[in-house]
């Protein structure tokens, strides 16, 4: 499948279950649905039949709020079945509200307190250093978990241990909750703070799967950890979801879910 | 009796003997590796040492991302900070994933002395024994801590292992076993039980002394895993002795004395009393005046028994 494709369908099946469970996060499962995508369609060295495989790439979805993602992915690449999809947020589910490893195979980190997920992602890189191991470990955070503390404590532990192999994005949608970024807490300009912690940082589209591709391979040759700086919008490919910070975190229904599916489903062959 | 040893000697102590044997154990602090002894451990594995800098929350997470490798690390900082300052990573980032990290924590209690209020935590033990699938140590001695930093490095699961500044004398034999999971007698007693943690054993069983001179016969008994507790040594004398008195150096709520009263008023309700700090924060003072005015004394102890039995 092209990685286009398996972005499309990632976001369909995203808003599909959000949809089935009644709540969840759809805005930021959006916007970082083609870093997922990406990443597990192409990049990761993952194995859906032997999910604890030692060597294997890790990935913290630090923004554990976009789990439906995570989940559509891990599914699209056959760690569980498509269908248990349908059971997000469910009692007895492990599809769990936020990621869980204990509930679900392929998940690495538990995530859902945001700022907490960038210092895992730390141990595991310096674990691999450790052991002589060469997978990279890949985190995806928010902009506004930017102003978490402990986000910036991890980042100059990354740089002070030279964690190289660390990749990791910045879904800068420019909004939370309480409003756009700029409002609640202003973390701008964050290309100059995480170069000014030691990291190589590239700003790009991240929507645009080529300049994902290519930052990704950029980040493999650097000898400092990574930070891909991805532009991204809110909601992205529901029209009255994008940009609008309502989409945080309420599921559509009624008509609004009819609307958002028959927009993703174009284009989409299921 | 032998020499008085602090049981956070003692772990760094052990931390370098498991090193030697134990490859996967990795050590991180937050700048306090001279205070807390990890520093034996970084000079003699500098490669297995990680300091975190002052980054307890940060220091939380990398340790949890090494343990999701294999590695089994173990975390040193102050209490207050090391529990305190890091709940919510110790909680979401290392027992809700059900990783097997050691968050080590030394300078617990008021025996911290100079230092003041702010750096004695009286509330880590209620803290982390909050946490579900959470397993809190509190060793009575240099002895017991060694036996339960190798316990700990192959136990599966997250634990916390709570340390003390202040050399404190040996109450277990040199053959002493420790067991996560196992309160043991260190004193035959009919008439009253004295349940201790800490450097409060060795309190427990002067005052089990004191008693004897009163004709009381005081059983003492180690809690040193208030986590999961040892319910069936705590029901057993409760029962057999009829009185119950706990003793620890922290809060008197949310510590030993309450996991005590817990298991107790549902199983057999037994007169109590519990000798710990009474829901104060603490001071600056040397640690001997301290425990004198917080009544973490073998006097106290023996006066609350006497009082019970009357
Ligand atoms: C420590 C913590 N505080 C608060 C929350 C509640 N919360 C969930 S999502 C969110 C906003 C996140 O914004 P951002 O990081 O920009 O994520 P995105 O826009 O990509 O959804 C907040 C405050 C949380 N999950 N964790
Ligand atoms: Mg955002």
């Amino acid at each position: 499948m092209t990685t286009e494709a398996f972005a499309a369908e990632l976001r369909f099946r995203a808003i599909d279950m959000l949809i089935k469970a009644g709540s969840g996060h759809p805005g930021g499962s959006l916007s970082a649905a083609d870093i997922i995508a990406y990443l597990f369609n192409e990049e990761l060295n993952i194995n859906p039949q032997n999910p604890d495989m030692p060597e294997r790439d890790r990935f913290v979805l630090c923004k554990g709020h976009a789990a439906p993602a995570l989940y559509c992915a891990l599914a699209m690449r056959g760690f569980f079945p498509l269908k248990e999809l349908d059971t997000l947020r469910k009692l007895g589910s492990p599809l769990q509200g936020h990621p869980d490893m204990k509930k679900l195979p392929g998940v690495d980190m538990s995530t859902g307190s945001l700022g907490q997920g960038l210092s895992v992602a730390c141990g595991m890189a310096l674990a691999a250093k450790l052991d002589g191991q060469s997978n990279n470990v890949y985190a995806v955070l928010g902009d506004g978990e930017q102003a978490e503390g402990q986000v910036w404590e991890a980042a100059m532990f990354a740089a002070h241990y030279q964690l190289d192999k660390l990749i990791a994005f910045l879904d800068l949608n420019g909004l939370q909750i309480d409003g756009t970024t700029k409002a609640v807490m202003d973390s701008a300009p964050l290309d100059d703070k995480w170069r000014s912690f030691g990291w190589a940082v590239q700003v790009i589209d991240g929507h645009d799967l080529n300049a994902i591709k290519a930052a990704v391979a950029k980040a493999k040759t650097e000898k400092t950890p990574s930070m891909i700086i991805a532009k991204t919008v809110k909601g992205k490919g529901v029209s009255f979801m994008e940009n609008n910070v309502d989409w945080h975190g309420a599921a559509p229904k009624g008509e609004q879910a009819e609307l958002a599916l028959a927009e993703l489903r174009k284009g989409v062959s299921l | 009796m032998s020499e008085k040893i602090a049981t956070r000697d003692a772990y760094g102590k052990a931390l370098v003997e498991l090193g030697k044997e134990n490859p996967a154990v990795v050590v991180l602090d937050a700048d306090l590796s001279h205070s807390t002894k990890t520093i034996k451990f970084a000079e003699a594995f500098p490669q297995r040492f990680f300091n975190a800098g002052i980054a307890e929350a940060n220091m939380t997470g990398v340790a949890a991302g090494l343990a999701t490798a294999g590695k089994h690390p173990f975390i040193s900082s102050f209490a207050v900070f090391a529990a305190g300052r890091a709940f919510e990573q110790i909680r979401n980032s290392i027992v809700y994933p059900n990783l097997s990290v050691t968050v080590a924590a030394s300078h617990a209690g008021v025996t911290v002395g100079e230092d003041g209020g702010s750096h004695q935590a009286i509330e880590d033990i209620g803290l982390m024994r909050l946490l579900p699938g959470m397993t809190v140590i509190v060793p009575a001695d240099a002895i017991e801590t060694a036996g339960a930093v190798r316990a700990l490095a192959s136990y599966n699961g997250p634990s916390y292992l709570r340390l003390g500044r202040l050399a404190v004398p040996q109450v277990n034999t040199e053959d002493y076993q420790f067991q996560v999971g196992k309160a043991t007698v260190l004193k035959e007693g009919e008439t009253v039980a004295i349940f201790a943690c800490g450097l409060m054993v060795a309190k427990a069983l002067e005052a089990a002394e004191k008693l004897a001179d009163q004709g009381i016969s005081a059983a003492v008994i180690n809690v040193s895993t208030i986590k999961p507790l040892d319910n069936e040594t705590i029901i057993a004398y409760a029962k057999k002795c009829g009185a119950v008195v706990t003793a620890e150096e922290h809060n008197i709520i949310g510590g030993l004395g309450s996991a005590v009263a817990e298991v107790l008023a549902e199983n057999c309700p037994t007169k109590m009393a519990r000798v710990g700090i009474e829901d104060k924060f603490g001071q600056s003072g040397s640690p001997a005046e301290l425990l004198e005015l917080y009544g973490l004394t073998a006097e106290n102890i023996a006066q609350k028994a006497e009082t019970l039995l009357k």
